[in-house]
């Protein structure tokens, strides 16, 4: 099975492969300078010979995702628990769930890192923005379980509130906490990207805006390249995770990535 | 003894014609211990609400639900019901499913399991313990439902159209096959169903429901003994039934 999978891949990789390669042959060709576009090669390059550098960037950028994710699942859970166990609560809260998604976060940030200093705390609290929102959603709409027939067979076995939550709205809502999770993977990394770019002196935004302001495009691309491998590895684990807590799912369609 | 419906009524507010509408009408019908007895009526003629308030769903506006002798109006917990769809649980394997009132009620969660494995293999589902619901056909989604209903444990149970959206075929299996469940364990059985045959093939009474608001028609007692052979339906006395019921139901 595994193999297969491979195999299914096989195609789209070579065709990424050819890409690369036009890319390489159309820049030298046509004698674009480095400063506006670098050949991959000279992108590998630039990741090679500023692996240090970008290492530690990135671990600073690692730390803020991580624990602003985590907090944002912890949040999201609380939320949507509280949201669904109590529908008058659920009334006051919804709107300003709403609103805390239409406010652009690129005018909070600045405010942030005004009030909290260069530090982490700004990143990891606009990190918890954005995440916060996807997951939230999808877990409500997950826990709302609307099924009348299977709520009453529960009720004609005599099932507390209590029973109905652990035995069919959490699972039932599973899934669809996974895609929440797995959409809010991505927009945490950047939401620190934006973060760090803002003001700070670590993690990849800033790699990315002092290789921007010094012209060195083939940095700007290492970080580009470093940025979207991070958010594919959270992308990956999480749905390694989904597939380890939803057995009985055979094969998501809207996986195709993993 | 068994289960007793007395004066039974039940309104709902119906928006569209802004009044209260009323579905069940002062009902009354009662069913032996350890006896097999067929709902049938109409179609909409309140059936569900029926089973709404014998499964402790709801409560009657007036009339009373006895179970032995205690009154059980708007109590849930006292009678195994199984719904028309077989609402097995997706994340849950066979097994789980049918354990699924045991865990709600904390039964002794050993012997719970001794029975379940017991019941499996009588279900002709052994092989399947550790499937999930989508793994299975819609007969073997059917007899685990029917398996979850039993292990519940209780002695009487209400069966709401359980074989309603199986195919025909499939459908005469299962009915000979709930039979020879039936014979081995006697519960007290209510089964409600739309087809004529099923209820003769399987009760030893069935009662038939006027249109809404529901109120019994008529009783007829099935005459044929207990365990049956399906090749009853085609005797003459089975033909003269058929032809009563149809002439209560179609007017």
């Amino acid at each position: 099975m595994i193999k297969k999978k491979w195999k299914d891949r096989i195609p789209s990789l070579l065709f990424f492969l050819f890409l690369l390669g036009m890319w390489q042959f159309l820049t030298i060709t046509a004698q674009i300078p480095l400063w506006i576009l670098p050949t991959p090669l000279q992108i590998a390059q630039a990741l090679w010979e500023t692996r240090q550098l970008l290492w530690m960037h990135t671990l600073t950028t690692l730390l803020e995702t991580t624990v602003g994710f985590l907090l944002a699942v912890i949040f999201s859970l609380i939320t949507a628990g509280i949201m669904v166990l109590s529908p008058w609560i659920k009334r006051l809260i919804y709107p300003f769930l709403i609103i805390s998604q239409t406010v652009p976060l690129i005018a909070i940030a600045p405010l942030l890192i005004l009030w909290l200093g260069y530090g982490l705390t700004p990143k990891i609290i606009i990190i918890i923005i954005v995440c916060f929102f996807p997951i939230t959603i999808s877990l409500i709409e997950g826990l709302e379980l609307t099924d009348r027939d299977l709520l009453n067979l529960l009720k004609s076995m005599g099932a507390t509130r209590w029973q109905v939550f652990y035995i069919v709205r959490w699972p039932h809502a599973l899934p669809s906490f996974f895609s929440g999770l797995k959409i809010a993977a991505t927009y945490s990394v950047m939401g620190a990207v934006i973060g760090e770019w803002l003001g700070s002196s670590s993690g990849l935004g800033v790699y990315l805006t002092r290789s921007s302001h010094s012209f060195l495009t083939d940095r700007v691309f290492a970080a580009i390249f470093t940025i979207t491998l991070l958010s594919f590895v959270y992308f990956t684990l999480i749905s390694a995770l989904a597939r380890i807590a939803l057995p009985w799912i055979a094969k998501d369609p809207d996986d195709n990535l993993n | 003894m068994g289960l007793t419906l007395q004066g039974l009524s039940k309104s709902y507010y119906n928006p569209h014609l802004d009044r209260q509408m009323k579905i069940i009408n002062s009902l009354s019908f009662e069913i032996e211990t350890g006896s097999f007895v067929s709902l049938i009526g109409p179609s909409g003629c309140g059936k569900s609400t029926i089973c709404n308030l014998i499964a402790g769903i709801e409560s009657p506006d007036c009339g009373e639900i006895m179970l032995d002798s205690s009154l059980i109006n708007g109590l849930s917990g006292n009678i195994g019901y199984m719904p028309q769809k077989d609402l097995l649980l997706p994340w849950r394997t066979l097994l789980e499913n049918v354990l699924l009132g045991c865990e709600i009620q904390h039964q002794d969660k050993h012997n719970a399991l001794e029975e379940a494995h017991k019941w499996l293999n009588q279900f002709g589902l052994a092989s399947f313990t550790n499937h999930y619901p989508h793994q299975l056909s819609g007969g073997m989604r059917q007899r685990g439902a029917l398996l979850r209903t039993i292990l519940f444990g209780k002695k009487t149970l209400l069966l709401d159209e359980p074989f309603g959206a199986l195919d025909a075929l499939t459908r005469q299996e299962i009915q000979r096959w709930l039979s020879s469940i039936w014979n081995q364990t006697r519960h007290t059985v209510l089964f409600i169903t739309h087809d004529i045959d099923e209820a003769i093939l399987l009760s030893d009474k069935i009662i038939v429901l006027s249109q809404q608001p529901a109120s019994v028609l008529q009783e007829l007692i099935v005459p044929f003994p207990q365990p049956r052979n399906p090749d009853v339906l085609l005797s003459s006395a089975s033909l003269d039934l058929k032809k009563e019921l149809l002439n209560l139901l179609i007017k």
